[in-house]
C-alpha cells in the first residue's frame, strides 16, 4: 500500500501542517487529521502487529472499529494506552508508538515466532502448557499477553462527572441522528445530541446518502448539515456534544457517555479543562442513530497491509484527503463498494477491477464503473494476496475456477453492513436476523428507544459471501488473530455454542470487542454446524461500546476524595501536639503522640503506662451517639439489646450487646437513661451509622406499633475522656459544679452540670480499667475545655493518649472489642454472655441463640492468654494442642505488650475455651511459643481501680 | 441504573437507595413456639421469581424512609411503589412488555 495525499479533497486544514512521531520516526500531517489518516497520507504501510502471531498489519478501518492500529500516545504520566489510531486526533508534536512489537511495527522481533504459527492454533495452551505444570509457562505467557506498556506513574489529569436529563438523547449525528435531533428541537424538546467524532455529520461526510426523496453528497450534504444545525442553534435546551461516545445503555433509559474534552489538544490543553468527562444521562426517550459498520470479507491473505474496508477508503479520501493506494482492486458482495471504485478513480488512482462475488450485479453499477474503464469480474472471488509487508499482488478466481493475478497495492473489500446494534442490545432489546440483507437488526424493544437510519438495518442489495474456500489463512478476528481454521477447529472439538467458541478461540474478546468480526464468525459457525444465525445467536454486547480509560470512570473519586475522611473536632489541636493520625473506620484519629526520637510503639507504651499511673486525656468524639425517645423507648431497647434496658434507672448507665437476627454480636456500647422516655444509645465509632439505620428499619418495617423516634447525634457533640487514678483531681482542679466523689458519682452513672464553666454531661464509664470520666460537651467549646483540662491537670502530670494506647489498655483488661475479638459467627455465650438466654423477653436474634449450632459445646469462646516463659503473643496466631497431628484449637484476636505487667497479654477465641482455663497451648509462628489459657482480662481482675 | 419512585420524594436514581430484599416477610413469634425449621425459613429462605417481585428499599441518601416496590426481575420494570403498612397491590399475572 502506498497511501498519499490527494490534492483537492478532504476537510483537513492544509494551511496548518503538524509534525508528529510514530515509532520514533518523524512524519507530518495536517490539522483535522487523525493519527491514522496522517500515517496513511505519509505512506506508512505497517501500523501494528497482531496479538498472537505478530503479523504485520495495516489500517483496516477509519473509525472506532479499527482492529489493527493500536497505539500508545504521549509519554510519562500523561501516556494513554491502546488507543485506536483512527480515534487519535493529530496535534503538533504528538508522539505515538505501535503496541505489541519491538523495536517497532515495521521490524518486529516477535515476528520470529511466525514459523511456529501452525503450532499455535486456538486453545493451544489449554492443551500443550499443561505438563508438568502451567506455572512453568506462566511467566512467559503473561509477558506475551497484554498490549502496551504502562508508565507506572499516576495519571495527573482531571476527570469530571456530569449528570444530565433530557427528553431525547440522540446517539450519532449522521443523517438519521441530525434529522431526529432537529425535529425534536423544533418540537421544543430538551435534546442532547452526542457524536463520537470531532465533526458532525457522520457518513454524510464521506458517503452518498438517500434521505426521504433526495440524494445528498458532497456540497449538498454539507449544506443539509448546516441547515439542520441552524434549526437547533440558539435553543438553550439543545446540547450538542462532539468527541462524545455513548458507551453504555442501562436500565430505565440511563446512558453513560464519555466526552474527550481535551485529549485532542495534547500538552497544549488548558489546565482548567478536564481531560475527559463522563456523562450520566437519564433520557425520556433515546434515538439510536449509531449507523452501521462494514464487514470485512474472509479470504486467504485478507490481513495483509493494503487490504482495507471499502467504506474506510472512501472516508480517508473524502474526510482527510488521503488516497489509500495508487493501484486498487475492489472486492465486494454488495452494491456499496462500487462507490469506492468511483471515488478512487476520481481521485486519480488506477482502479484495475471490481471483483464482485455475485454472478449478476446490477447492470447500472456495471456500466457506471465500466464507463470509467473499470472491469467488473462478476462471480469472482479473491483467493490469495502476496506482498511483504504490504500488498503487491492479488489472486482472483472466477466462477469457472480460472485464476487471474493482478498487481495492486490496495484491495478495498466490503462484506456487507452490520447495523451498530450494541446500545440497542445493551438496552435489553432482542435482535432479529435479516437473511435477505445478511445482518442482525433491532427487533423487540424493552425500553423507550428507537433505532433510526442504518442502525435500524441497511437495505444495500447484497448476496452474502461469508467466506472464500481456498487454501491459506483467512482471518475473521484481526485483533486476536482468529482465523477461519480456528473456528473450524473449535467446532471439531465441540465448542459449538457461540459463547464457547468465543472463550475457546478468544474471538471478539480483544479491545475492539469484535466490531468487525463477530457476525462473520457466528455465521461461519452456523454454516459449520448447520444452523441459521438466528439459532447460533450472538454473544452479549456489553458496556463499554469502545474502551474507556479508568480515570474517566473514577472521575474525581481518587486519593483523598475517594471517600470522605472524617476528622475529629480537635484535629488541628492534636496535630499541633505531635499527633500521628491513622484511619480507624471512616475517622482519622490520633494513633499516638510522638516525641522526638520516639517510635510509635514506644509512644504507645509510654501513654498506656501514663494512664495507669497518672491521668490521660483522650478524644472519644467518634463514639456513636443515638437518641432514642418516645413512650415506647424502653420497650424498644428491650427488643434491640440482648440484655434488659427498661430496668435502667434515670441517671445510670448500662453496657449492652446488640445482635442481628442470626444471633451474632454486631455492636456493643453503653446506654444512658436520660429521662423516663429518653435514652442515649452509645455504639462503637464505626457502628454508629449502621446501628442507627438498623433501628430505623426495625421501627419502620417491623414494629410499626411502637411510638419511638431515633435521632443519630454522633457529631452533634464532642467527647473528651479523662482516665487514670488522678482523673478526679483534674476535674476538681478545672472547676466542676457537682460532687464527683466515689459515693456521689458512682461508676456507671452520669451527671450534668458545668466543668470549667462549660455545660457538660459526664458519664462515668471506663474502657481502660482506670477511673474514667467521658465528658460530653458542645463542639464549639471542645478546644477551650481541652486547654483548661491540660492546664488544670498539669500538677497531676496529665498527658495526651492516642487510640493505640487506648486499645492496649482494654486488651489488658480483657474488654471486648466487637469486630476484633468477634466475627460473623460470635454469639453472646461465646463471650461469656450466656445469661441473656434466661430473659423471657424477645429480642433481635433471640430465637437464633437456641439453634443447635449455637448450643454446641465446642464453639469458639473468648479467653485470655498468659505467655509461658515471657513469650510474645502475635495477633492472628493459630493455637494448637501439643502433640503431633493436632489441629487448630483457635487463634489470637487481640494482643499487646503490657508495660504495666511487663509481659504480653492477649485475647483469643478457643474451641470450648471457657472450660479449658489452665491448659497450655502451642502458639504457632516463626518459632514455637506456649501460652496458658486464662479468663479474659489480666490487669486489675477485681475491677477496683475503675470503681475508685 | 434503576429510576426508583420513592413514595415521599418522587423518582430518584438507584444510587440514592439500598435494597432490603423481599418484603412482607413475617417474623414468627412468640419465639418460644417457633420451631427450628420455621425460624430457619424466616432467616434464610426467600422467593426468587422470574417476573414480578415485591421488595423493600430505603431512601438512604434521601428521606431515610423504607417503602415497598414491585419490580420485574427480568426487565427491571418497576410497576409501583407503596408505603410501609399499605396493603400490597396485586401482582399482574405476567410481565407488561
Amino acid at each position: 500500500m502506498s497511501g498519499q495525499r490527494s490534492p483537492d479533497c478532504g476537510l483537513i486544514n492544509r494551511l496548518r501542517p503538524m509534525r508528529f512521531r510514530f515509532d520514533g520516526t518523524e512524519y507530518s500531517g495536517f490539522e483535522g487529521d487523525t493519527l491514522a489518516s496522517a500515517l496513511l497520507g505519509s505512506g506508512v504501510e505497517v501500523v501494528g502487529r497482531s496479538f498472537k502471531y505478530h503479523r504485520p498489519r495495516g489500517l483496516l478501518a477509519a473509525g472506532v472499529e479499527e482492529p489493527n492500529a493500536l497505539v500508545q500516545v504521549g509519554a510519562g504520566a500523561h501516556m494513554q494506552l491502546n488507543l485506536r489510531a483512527t480515534e487519535v486526533e493529530l496535534y503538533e508534536g504528538l508522539e505515538a508508538w505501535a503496541v505489541n512489537c519491538w523495536p517497532n511495527a515495521r521490524w518486529d522481533l516477535g515476528a520470529l515466532l511466525r514459523p511456529l504459527e501452525r503450532f499455535l492454533p486456538a486453545g493451544f495452551y489449554y492443551k500443550s502448557l499443561m505438563w508438568p505444570n502451567w506455572h512453568w509457562y506462566e511467566g512467559f505467557i503473561r509477558r506475551a499477553a497484554g498490549l502496551g506498556k504502562i508508565s507506572g506513574e499516576a495519571d495527573p489529569s482531571r476527570y469530571e462527572l456530569q449528570y444530565a436529563h433530557c427528553d431525547v438523547l440522540v446517539v450519532g449525528s449522521g443523517p438519521a441522528g441530525l434529522a431526529a435531533a432537529a425535529s425534536a428541537a423544533q418540537a421544543g424538546e430538551r435534546v442532547l445530541l452526542c457524536e463520537q467524532e470531532p465533526r458532525l455529520g457522520g457518513s454524510l461526510l464521506w458517503d452518498r446518502c438517500r434521505l426521504a426523496d433526495q440524494e445528498l453528497s458532497g456540497a449538498a450534504a454539507a449544506s443539509w448539515i448546516d441547515e439542520k444545525l441552524k434549526l437547533m442553534q440558539g435553543r438553550n435546551e439543545v446540547v450538542i456534544k462532539t468527541r462524545t461516545t455513548a458507551l453504555g445503555y442501562f436500565d430505565h433509559n440511563a446512558l453513560t457517555l464519555v466526552e474527550r474534552v481535551s485529549d485532542h489538544l495534547g500538552p497544549a490543553a488548558p489546565a482548567h479543562r478536564p481531560r475527559q468527562r463522563l456523562w450520566q444521562v437519564r433520557a425520556r426517550r433515546v434515538v439510536l442513530a449509531s449507523g452501521a459498520l462494514e464487514r470485512p470479507l474472509v479470504f486467504p491473505g485478507n490481513d495483509r497491509p493494503g487490504v482495507m474496508l471499502a467504506a474506510a477508503v472512501r472516508r480517508y479520501l473524502a474526510e482527510y484527503g488521503v488516497c489509500a493506494g495508487r493501484r486498487a482492486l475492489v472486492f465486494t458482495n454488495n452494491d456499496s463498494a462500487y462507490d469506492t471504485a468511483l471515488a478512487l478513480k476520481k481521485a486519480g488512482a488506477e482502479v484495475v477491477a471490481v471483483i464482485d462475488s455475485r454472478n449478476a450485479p446490477a447492470s447500472a453499477l456495471v456500466s457506471a464503473v465500466g464507463n470509467l474503464g473499470i472491469r467488473v469480474l462478476a462471480g469472482s472471488v479473491v483467493v490469495g494476496t502476496v506482498g511483504r509487508p504490504g500488498l503487491r499482488r492479488v489472486t482472483v478466481r472466477d466462477a469457472s475456477g480460472v485464476i487471474e493475478r493482478f498487481r495492486a497495492d490496495l484491495l478495498a473489500m466490503s462484506g456487507g453492513w452490520n447495523p451498530t446494534v450494541h446500545l440497542f442490545s445493551q438496552s435489553g432489546g432482542s435482535l432479529q436476523w435479516d437473511a435477505e440483507h445478511g445482518q442482525f437488526r433491532p427487533g423487540r424493544s424493552v425500553q423507550a428507544e428507537q433505532s433510526h437510519g442504518t442502525a435500524n438495518g441497511d437495505a444495500t442489495p447484497i448476496e452474502p459471501l461469508w467466506s472464500v474456500v481456498a487454501p491459506g489463512k483467512a482471518f475473521v478476528d484481526f485483533q486476536n488473530d482468529v482465523s477461519l481454521a480456528d473456528i473450524e477447529l473449535a467446532v471439531r472439538e465441540n465448542f459449538a455454542s457461540v459463547e464457547h467458541l468465543k472463550r475457546y478461540t478468544t474471538l471478539g474478546m480483544a479491545a475492539d470487542q469484535g466490531k468487525t468480526s463477530n457476525v462473520n464468525a457466528l455465521v461461519s459457525l452456523g454454516e459449520l454446524t448447520a444452523r441459521t444465525p438466528e439459532l447460533t445467536g450472538t454473544t452479549r454486547y456489553r458496556f463499554p461500546y469502545t474502551p474507556v480509560c479508568l480515570g474517566a470512570i473514577g472521575g474525581r473519586l481518587r486519593g483523598e476524595l475517594y471517600r470522605p475522611i472524617r476528622r475529629v473536632p480537635l484535629h488541628d489541636w492534636h496535630a499541633a501536639r505531635g499527633a500521628v493520625f491513622e484511619e480507624y473506620g471512616t475517622w482519622l484519629r490520633p494513633a499516638y503522640y510522638a516525641r522526638a526520637g520516639e517510635s510509635g510503639h514506644a509512644a504507645e507504651q509510654r501513654e498506656a503506662l501514663h494512664v495507669r499511673t497518672a491521668v490521660g486525656l483522650y478524644e472519644s468524639s467518634p463514639l456513636g451517639k443515638i437518641i432514642v425517645t418516645g413512650p415506647d423507648a424502653a420497650e424498644f431497647l428491650d427488643r434491640v439489646y440482648a440484655n434488659t434496658m427498661s430496668s435502667l434507672k434515670v441517671g445510670r448507665l448500662r453496657y449492652g450487646l446488640m445482635l442481628n437476627e442470626l444471633g451474632v454480636i454486631i455492636d456493643d456500647g453503653v446506654a444512658a437513661r436520660l429521662a423516663e422516655q429518653r435514652f442515649l444509645v452509645g455504639t462503637t465509632s464505626s457502628g454508629a451509622p449502621r446501628i442507627a439505620a438498623m433501628l430505623e428499619e426495625w421501627l419502620q418495617c417491623e414494629w410499626t406499633d411502637l411510638e419511638v423516634l431515633v435521632a443519630p447525634e454522633t457529631t452533634c457533640s464532642s467527647v473528651l475522656t479523662l482516665s487514670g487514678p488522678k482523673a478526679r483531681e483534674v476535674l476538681i482542679a478545672a472547676g466542676i459544679d457537682f460532687p464527683v466523689a466515689a459515693d456521689a458519682f458512682a461508676h456507671m452513672s452520669w451527671r450534668e452540670g458545668h466543668l470549667a464553666g462549660i455545660p457538660v454531661r459526664i458519664c462515668r464509664v471506663s474502657f481502660t480499667g482506670e477511673m474514667s470520666f467521658e465528658i460530653n460537651l458542645p463542639n464549639a467549646e471542645t478546644e477551650n475545655l481541652a486547654d483548661q483540662l491540660m492546664r488544670a491537670g498539669q500538677p497531676y502530670g496529665i498527658d495526651l493518649v492516642g487510640l493505640e494506647a487506648w486499645l492496649l489498655l482494654r486488651t489488658e483488661k480483657g474488654f471486648l472489642h466487637v469486630g476484633a475479638d468477634t466475627d460473623g459467627t460470635t454469639a453472646p455465650d461465646d463471650v461469656g454472655w450466656g445469661h441473656v438466654l434466661k430473659r423471657e423477653h424477645d429480642f433481635i436474634g433471640r430465637r437464633s441463640l437456641t439453634r443447635p449450632e449455637n448450643l454446641r459445646a465446642d464453639r469458639f469462646q473468648l479467653v485470655g492468654l498468659e505467655p509461658v516463659a515471657g513469650a510474645e503473643l502475635p495477633i492472628g496466631a493459630q493455637l494448637r494442642s501439643p502433640g503431633m497431628g493436632a489441629s487448630s484449637e483457635g487463634y489470637i484476636t487481640s494482643a499487646a505488650f503490657s508495660p504495666s505487667l511487663g509481659r504480653w497479654v492477649a485475647l483469643a477465641m478457643v474451641r470450648g475455651g471457657r472450660g479449658r482455663h489452665g491448659e497450655i497451648l502451642n502458639v504457632l509462628g516463626d518459632k514455637l511459643r506456649h501460652a496458658k489459657i486464662t479468663a479474659p482480662g489480666a490487669y486489675d481482675v477485681g475491677g477496683e481501680r475503675l470503681r475508685a | 441504573m434503576l429510576l426508583i419512585p420513592c413514595p415521599w420524594c418522587g423518582r430518584r436514581d438507584e444510587i440514592e437507595f439500598q435494597c432490603g430484599g423481599q418484603s412482607h416477610m413475617v417474623r414468627p413469634e412468640p419465639y418460644q413456639e417457633v420451631s427450628d425449621p420455621q425460624w430457619g425459613a424466616y432467616l434464610f429462605m426467600r422467593d426468587n421469581p422470574k417476573g414480578w417481585f415485591r421488595e423493600r428499599w430505603v431512601h438512604v441518601h434521601g428521606c431515610h424512609q423504607w417503602f415497598n416496590v414491585i419490580r420485574d426481575t427480568v426487565t427491571h420494570q418497576i410497576l409501583v411503589s407503596y408505603r410501609m403498612g399499605e396493603a400490597p397491590p396485586e401482582l399482574p399475572s405476567r410481565s407488561v412488555p
